[in-house]
């Protein structure tokens, strides 16, 4: 028997006026799995979410989200999925505790008050119970926030770049949560900017002007992309981005701190281009990173 | 750094002139609402009232009650809009507040003139609203002399001379020392309340809006018809007190009698707090933001204010003025709260009043329900 399917929509399609939002995308995720959603702003990663889990019709597609059909089950599939919004939208002139609380009322949940504590214990929220959620600060907003969308239990969590804006460590406590979550058998999609929490997931799905680009794991998406990239080490690599930029085969320089890297796709012209300096600075072939691959997909779309 | 920048306003100014711009729809409100309401208002006000509606009772078959009924009709300040021969049924109008006027015509009107034995003439004035029906009232009294001028010939054209052949009598019912605050403070519970009970729901939806709430208040499975009832039931708390504190305070700081039951005007209180409490939740689900909704406010209010006989005569108004009032809740609230305190009306009469703020309540409901969206589309 095939595995089942947490999220299984094909031919996707939304549109604001003449803007073709979301063309055409099909997602499969496996119970259980955590997905990263990847693609630059605007590229339409909010509104495929936001069909997924009821919010937008669909204008074209099919497709059902932990077996209920996105166009005809929209409230059904409200109320067994978490979606967490990207900009924070509970109340904060309410107590974390009562926003909490709200949820749960909303969600008409059995042991209410048990639910809530435990949730508050759960992610460390207890000392700060009492505090107006527009108060928190960043970490402990996104914290309140998943708690919050997962208080009714939902089988799948689709989270809309859950960490933007939120500091290092609590971005890695977050994460810990979602793969504690996901060896529960929660499915999770999240849309990220971050490479590092893209190489967390199980698979990633990179959406480009409305359409799905490029998907598998980190390392099949690195490989699909059959992308070369030379790393340039030493004093003023800067002086020469700008000549690189411009030789034939190089598709595009970028800056990692200190270091430049070219890529491209056709090994001789790159190392052609790089030649002259050899002498100079320090060359070596890399394996590309996630950030290489995508910044050539972007820059091959423009 | 200088203390004032000319170049710093610019900044400033040019940024706001860009915004302005942008927002359409409230620039067009902003512009378009007065320009409406100095036609709406100008054309439907009118501080000399004529045709006022006016019942005669008459219990005479002579030519003298006839002429007396033409008379008044041609004053243009009556318009009889029925002629009875029971007094107590045109009492029951003047009641019910659908004539302004009983003009009583005794029995054997005409053969007392003729006797030259002076019978009364009386006319019975809702007195609710003492400015109302002055210059009606001024009409009335110049009848005298003027009525059977044209009647009194041959035998009886002595009676043209000399003292009026009948006298005139004028019964001020229901606030008979015409206290003006009789009238006003009523009328300012139905208007405050509507200023305040608006005002309390129609940010309900925007503010959501505007603060990014919306969003997840959608994604949850509340409906709209639960959102909006949970929105209005704690407002309505806020409208009884402050009821409570203005009938207080018409009571013993005004002095405003108060002669019916509190049970009906309880019920009509509560009718009407929750058809305001549902238009203001409207226009939270039509307005874009905070804004456009507190001009939607603004727009209710004045109508409410100028076209529901609170400030003017309703029944001074053109017939298309008098149509656009009979919509507003604050019509049928002033009548139900003046019929209530002033004149000690009971179901039978307040019960007409009732039934279109019921379906006031009801249209604006539908409409709120059919507004929300449960989509971000």
């Amino acid at each position: 028997m095939a595995e089942a399917l947490a999220i299984d929509v094909h031919g996707l399609t939304k549109r604001f006026g003449s803007k073709l939002a979301v063309d055409h995308v099909d997602i499969a995720v496996p119970q259980g799995e955590v997905w990263g959603f990847l693609g630059p702003n605007g590229s339409g990663k909010t509104t495929t979410i936001r069909m997924l889990c009821g919010l937008l019709r669909p204008d074209d597609g099919n497709g059902t989200c932990i077996g209920y059909d996105v166009r005809t089950e929209a409230e059904a599939i409200k109320r067994n999925v978490g979606y967490m919004t990207q900009r924070f939208s509970f109340w904060e002139d309410l107590s974390v505790k009562e926003n909490l609380d709200f949820v749960a009322r909303v969600y008409e949940l059995d042991n209410r008050e048990q639910r809530v504590a435990k949730m508050l214990d759960r992610l460390g929220l207890e000392k700060r119970q009492d505090q107006l959620a527009g108060e928190l600060s960043g970490g402990w907003k996104q914290r309140m926030a998943l708690g919050a969308c997962m208080l009714h239990e939902p089988k799948l969590l689709l989270l809309d770049e859950p960490t933007a804006g939120v500091d290092p460590e609590a971005r890695r406590q977050f994460w810990e949560q979602i793969h504690t979550l996901s060896e529960r058998g929660l499915t999770v999609l999240v849309s990220t900017h971050y490479m590092d929490e893209a190489e967390r997931c199980d698979r990633i799905v990179y959406i480009l002007n409305g359409k799905v680009v490029t998907r598998g794991t980190v390392a099949e998406v690195i490989k699909q992309s059959g992308l070369i990239t030379f790393v340039v080490r030493g004093d003023n690599v800067r002086h020469i981005a700008d000549k690189l930029r411009h030789e034939r085969g190089v598709e595009y320089v970028a800056f990692f701190g200190a270091v430049l890297h070219v890529s491209g796709h056709d090994r001789h012209a790159l190392e052609q281009a790089l030649t002259p300096y050899r002498q100079q600075f320090q060359i070596e072939e890399e394996q590309p990173s996630l950030e290489d691959v995508f910044i050539q997909l972007q820059e091959a779309a423009a | 750094m200088r203390a004032f920048s000319l170049r710093r306003l610019t900044a400033v100014l040019v940024k706001e002139f860009i915004q302005m711009r942008r927002d359409r729809l409230t620039a067009a409100m902003v512009l378009g609402i007065p320009v409406l309401q100095l036609l709406l208002f100008g054309f439907a006000i009118n501080l000399n009232p004529k045709n006022l509606p006016t019942a005669i009772s008459i219990d005479d078959p002579g030519r003298f009650g006839r002429s007396v009924v033409a008379a008044l009709h041609n004053t243009s300040y009556f318009e009889i809009i029925e002629q009875t021969n029971s007094p107590v049924r045109a009492r029951r109008l003047l009641d019910e507040g659908r004539v302004s006027f009983v003009v009583e015509i005794p029995v054997d009107f005409t053969r007392s003139i003729v006797r030259g034995s002076k019978p009364s003439l009386v006319i019975e004035a809702d007195a609710t609203d003492p400015a109302s029906g002055s210059y009606a009232l001024a009409a009335f009294n110049s009848l005298a002399t003027t009525a059977l001028r044209d009647d009194l010939v041959g035998p009886l054209a002595a009676r043209a001379q000399g003292p009026p052949p009948f006298q005139l009598i004028t019964h001020l019912l229901y606030n008979p020392e015409s206290v003006t605050q009789y009238n006003i403070v009523p009328g300012l519970l139905a208007i405050i309340l509507t200023m305040t009970m608006v005002l309390l729901t129609c940010l309900a939806l925007t503010r959501e809006r505007e603060r990014g709430t919306y969003e997840n208040l959608l994604a949850m499975p509340a409906t709209p018809l639960e959102i909006m009832l949970g929105k209005i039931a704690p407002n309505i708390v806020i409208g009884a007190i402050q009821s409570s504190i203005i009938l207080l305070v018409a009571r013993y700081v005004f002095g405003v009698p108060m002669l019916g039951s509190f049970v009906i005007l309880g019920v009509g209180l509560i009718v009407y707090i929750v058809a305001l409490l549902a238009v203001g939740y409207t226009f939270s689900t039509i307005a874009e933001n905070q804004l456009q909704a507190m001009q939607m406010t603004v727009f209710f209010l004045l109508p409410s204010i100028l076209l529901s006989g609170f400030a003017f005569p309703f029944k001074g108004m053109p017939t298309w003025a008098q149509w656009l009032g009979e919509v507003l809740p604050a019509t049928h609230f002033l009548r139900v709260v003046r019929g209530v305190l002033l004149k000690g009306n009971g179901w039978t009469e307040t019960w007409p009043e009732i039934w279109p703020l019921l379906l006031f309540l009801t249209v604006v409901s539908t409409v709120a329900v059919a507004r929300f969206r449960r989509t971000l589309d």
